[in-house]
């Protein structure tokens, strides 16, 4: 087997190649499904605002079906790629227009309630962390497999707030007491 | 729980101790930064094994030449970078996004926080991008990078690098790392290539020069191959 290439961190100047802004829209006015806005703040052990993170989403169309050959349906949408990514602002805050995923297929069978798959960069970071988001108004939560298997005290990391009709919020804490749960997969 | 959904064919694990930890002390930065819980482990599903393959956005003629996207040629010592991306069986990983971003010969970023007192270029902003062809073969031409000093600790630089960014099948082969220049005496001194914890691994983002991609009377040629996670051959237990 060959060697695989190791991780390095992103370092402080990663907007040379994604300003702030690149890919925050993830849709077209002719993309189907219900539109909402999802926004966050990544924090630092200090509580500070990191201005510096490179955030990325990856998530299924409205259906529950993934832009990609792997998925047994696969979705066809050529206006929803269901990929986004952004610098955080000076402010530490990153906001996506996207549409809510529906559910997807999990281990065995058994549903995953909607979710956002996140890989967080920043300086200071030598790996990509990856974690998920999901949505505070989904009964379907209680029996995700993947929500379920993070220690119960510490799944609200995880779970984003409905703001407002639409908005959803989710912070990202590197440290601290409300440290988000980071996955191995 | 099961690992792994019985259904997909899951990338592998990288070994034990071959990416860099994320507390890495001597890298000042990683102090407020890593987080402190052990990272929870879950399944792959059909979330993780696929990822974004289609839509990067249209790609510019000069997208992957960093010495044409300006009215003249920057200043520096001009460099064509070629390599494959690849998954650990050999398997080449065709038509993928890499994505590269560098400070300019002199060592300064073209990015208004780079505060290192060396002069901005003009004709340089430090961005490409190019899709491997079907084989994962890729090519960029760039100028050297210049080393540029940080405030990590005394007398810290860090050593001429190019930032890469490559996506391959999956959410989890996306990787984002740095290639270094062979014979460097700064990679032993710079706590971010020496935090990657075997000689083995560090190797892998060394390129190597190369006569035969280096093109008479114009530029250097190195070769920088990129590996990614493999997979698994069969669908677990069918
Ligand atoms: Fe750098």
């Amino acid at each position: 087997m060959l060697t695989l290439t190791p991780s390095q961190t992103v370092g402080p100047f990663v907007a040379i190649l994604v300003p702030s802004q690149d890919r925050g829209s993830l849709v077209t006015e002719r993309t189907s499904g219900p539109r909402i806005v999802v926004e966050g703040m990544v924090r630092d052990g200090a509580d500070t605002p990191v201005p510096d993170a490179l955030v990325e989403i990856w998530q299924a169309n409205a259906a529950g079906h993934y832009r990609h050959p792997d998925d047994p349906r696969p979705s066809a949408d050529d206006t929803f790629d269901g990929y986004g990514r952004m610098h955080t602002r000076r402010d530490g805050r990153f906001t996506f227009e996207t549409i809510k995923p529906g559910s997807v297929t999990g281990p065995s069978g058994t549903p995953q309630a909607p979710h956002l798959v996140v890989g967080l960069y920043a300086r200071g970071l030598l790996t990509r962390l990856l974690t998920r988001m999901y949505f505070e108004d989904e009964p379907s939560n209680g029996q995700d497999p993947i929500l379920t298997a993070v220690p119960a005290e510490r799944r609200t990391t995880l779970i984003a707030t409905c703001e407002s009709e639409g908005r959803y919020r989710l912070d990202l804490a590197l440290q601290g007491t409300r440290e988000t749960v980071f996955f191995d997969v | 729980m099961n690992r792994t959904d019985p259904k997909i064919r899951p990338y592998r694990h990288p070994p034990e101790g071959h990416d860099p930890p994320n507390d890495a002390p001597g890298y000042r930065s990683t102090a407020l930064r890593h987080p402190t819980q052990p990272l929870v482990i879950i399944p792959q599903t059909l979330s993780e094994i696929t990822g974004p393959v289609y839509g990067y956005g249209r790609l510019g003629p000069m997208d992957h030449d960093l010495t044409r996207q300006h009215v003249a040629e920057p200043l520096g010592e001009r460099i064509i970078i070629e390599g494959r991306v690849l998954d650990e069986d050999e398997r080449p990983v065709p038509e993928t996004l890499v994505e590269i971003w560098q400070a300019n010969a002199g060592g300064r970023y073209a990015h208004p926080q780079d505060v290192h007192d060396a002069p901005l270029d003009p004709n340089f902003t430090g961005a490409g991008r190019v899709e491997t062809d079907t084989e994962g073969c890729f090519r960029f031409v760039t100028i050297k990078p210049g080393a540029y000093p940080w405030k990590n600790h005394h007398n810290a630089w860090r050593p001429p690098h190019v930032h890469f960014s490559v996506f391959g099948r999956s959410f989890l082969t996306r990787l984002i790392t740095q290639m270094y220049f062979p014979g460097d005496p700064l990679l032993r001194f710079d706590p971010i290539f020496t935090s990657i914890p075997t000689e083995r691994a560090r190797q892998a983002l060394v390129s190597s020069f190369e006569l035969d991609l280096t093109q008479p009377g114009w530029a250097l040629g190195y070769r920088f191959d990129i590996v990614l996670r493999g997979r698994d051959a069969t669908p677990m237990g069918l």
